[in-house]
């Protein structure tokens, strides 16, 4: 029995061991990957900024280039070892790899595309394959069109059953950066798991969106200039403050010290004081407020840094009641300055927080400086970042 | 008008051309595919007969299809004849004097063929064979067509190379540029303009063909 080779579950063995590493240099710019780790059978998110190395270790895996050093196995497979010289081209390493852009063949149809991994089998069993790959992904209606004929969640459909068609030992997904709407992406992937329950092949999924990371994977490997800084479930993972950096920070007007008062666990959420100098619990001198973040894995009295986007900011002229955002606060409002149509207030709540408003929005609530104003700020608005 | 000299010339065309798309192909994907640092020296090699006069090039044909070199000796003790003002000896020069409008036409075609579209194939199994078959051709037919048409419609003008290395025997290696020169040369000018007028309208009619399906694949070439 199949079973019985394998260990327990939850026990099993990794379905793939990658260890890489490549250097990239072009021109004066250098880049390398440095990168190890297992998967498992399901859904893995590869998550990073953009030139994270995310596609080049996909890249890596599918043969597409060589690493410079490194050992890639699958299951029992060795498809690549720098020490031992393997190195399996593409096309033995029984890879299933949706392209970013997809890539189907524009001269082939869709039943084409689909049977282009499978030309070594059979006539009959080679359109048995077709046909049973089509029916799991939806797509039998749509075998004669041709890829520019359909739209581009079908064609992300196509692609998908033309890399499984080849029964690959893991499959690697490049999301497109076209976005594909919310439900369109998340039937297919309701799909991509009711395959996955009978092959059980791990899957390393590329998202570019913070928010697929908690909606599609099971596991997620973090990757940051090449390298893996966190890997774990999503939650674990995700919650880790991040680094801050100048990429990171241009998206942020407000962007504060912040040391950690409280801890809710049972909430997932925190108190943060928050303070325009290094603010402490001790320090009453200095102005500060106080916030509730999300939680992050920090203890009380670590130092982070907070980050509010002026736009993320409500702004009231009287103390809202029955509303689900938990920082509500109390201030005074210093300035306005106008950018084409956007307003930025100047608002003092002990520190001061810029607010973006719409012209509209200023007449209709008759805002000058020295209003009493109220500034509403979601939990989740408040970016928590390593310091 | 010399109806043998134009059916010659058709038929060293045709030959040409089909010689040309045999073996352009592979070294047009050379061309297209390789990394090899020094690649641009055989660019050059394969480009040469478009700037080269056809003079020269004939020179060069001429010595080396003769009794003076190892080829041509080789070739005259097999056979007994040299290849030197034989047919035969005019589609090896034609081949090599045509090459470049063959090749190029190949090789940018398969240079626009999507890369991701090769990397997909590879990952699907598919060998490098299989995927010049199944992908990069398919995808380079206008590419291929104009190559063809060129090279033909090349070697249907040409008249230097053929001068040098064929000569002017009716029949053998007489073609219809050489048969206008004789013409011309003998006062004959209304032969000289029946088979220049012929050149001409063919020429016209092959590259309308080409600039056709280049303007749009879809709109001359009936299929996909």
């Amino acid at each position: 029995m199949m079973s019985e080779k394998f260990p327990p579950a939850g026990l099993s063995r990794a379905a793939a061991d990658i260890r890489v590493r490549k250097r990239l240099v072009s021109g004066e710019r250098s880049f390398e990957l440095n990168i190890s780790f297992s998967l498992q059978p399901g859904i893995t998110i590869l998550f990073g900024a953009s030139g994270a190395g995310k596609s080049t270790l996909l890249e890596c895996i599918a043969g597409l280039i060589t690493p410079d050093e490194g050992r890639i196995v699958f299951a029992d497979r060795t498809i690549f070892d720098s020490e031992e010289k393997i190195s399996l081209p593409s096309q033995k390493r029984r890879i299933g790899y949706v392209f970013q852009d997809l890539a189907l063949f524009p001269h082939l149809n869709v039943l084409e595309n689909i049977q282009y991994g499978i030309r070594n089998l059979r006539g009959k069993e080679r359109e048995r394959t077709a046909q049973a790959i089509a029916e799991s992904f939806r797509i039998t209606k749509l075998l004669h069109h041709n890829p520019s004929q359909i739209s581009g969640g079908e064609r992300q459909r196509v692609a998908l059953a033309r890399a499984l068609a080849v029964d690959p030992c893991i499959l690697l997904l490049d999301e497109p950066l076209t976005a594909l709407d919310v439900p369109t992406k998340s039937a297919m992937m309701d799909d991509l798991r009711a395959w996955n329950a009978a092959h059980k092949i791990p899957v390393l999924y590329v998202a570019h969106n913070r928010d697929e990371v908690f909606a599609l994977g099971e596991q997620v490997v973090v990757l940051d200039e090449g390298r893996k800084i966190a890997q774990g479930t999503p939650h674990a993972v995700m919650t880790v403050p991040r680094q801050e950096k100048i990429a990171q920070l241009a998206g942020f007007e407000n962007i504060f010290n912040a040391t950690v008062i409280a801890t809710n666990e049972a909430r997932g959420t925190m108190s943060c004081r928050v303070g325009e100098t290094n603010v402490d619990q001790t320090s009453v001198n200095q102005p500060s407020v106080d916030i509730e973040t999300p939680l992050v894995h920090a203890e009380a009295g670590a130092k982070l840094r907070v980050g509010i986007s002026a736009g993320d900011i409500l702004l009231a002229t009287a103390k809202p009641s029955g509303i689900s955002a938990q920082n509500i606060l109390p201030g005074k409002l210093i300035a306005m300055t106008q950018q084409d149509v956007i307003l930025t207030a100047t608002v003092d709540i002990g520190i001061r927080l810029a607010v973006h408003l719409t012209l509209a929005a200023r007449d209709s609530l008759g805002l000058r400086p020295g209003s009493d104003v109220w500034l509403i700020v979601k939990t989740h608005s408040c970016h928590l970042m390593a310091e | 008008m010399d109806w043998q000299a134009f059916f010659l010339t058709i038929r060293l065309a045709m030959l040409v051309s089909v010689i040309l798309l045999v073996a352009g192909l592979p070294i047009a994907y050379w061309v297209a595919y390789s990394r090899w640092r020094w690649k641009f020296l055989l660019e050059s090699v394969v480009a040469l007969p478009i700037v080269l006069p056809p003079t020269v090039l004939g020179f060069y044909l001429l010595v080396a299809l003769g009794p003076r070199s190892p080829v041509g000796r080789w070739w005259l003790e097999v056979t007994g004849h040299t290849l030197a003002f034989t047919f035969w000896g005019l589609v090896i020069g034609s081949v090599i004097y045509s090459l470049p409008f063959a090749v190029q036409p190949f090789a940018a075609a398969f240079h626009t063929v999507d890369r991701r579209l090769l990397a997909a194939s590879a990952t699907l199994g598919a060998s490098k064979f299989s995927t010049f078959r199944r992908v990069i051709i398919p995808l380079s037919i206008p590419g291929l067509v104009t190559g063809f048409v060129l090279s033909f419609a090349h070697t249907l003008g040409e008249f230097g190379v053929v001068l040098m290395i064929g000569g002017n025997i009716a029949g053998v290696t007489r073609t219809v540029s050489i048969e206008i020169y004789d013409q011309v040369e003998a006062f004959n000018y209304s032969a000289a303009n029946h088979i220049a007028l012929v050149l001409l309208i063919v020429s016209f009619v092959l590259l309308s063909f080409v600039y056709g399906i280049n303007r749009n694949s879809g709109a001359v070439w009936p299929w996909k």
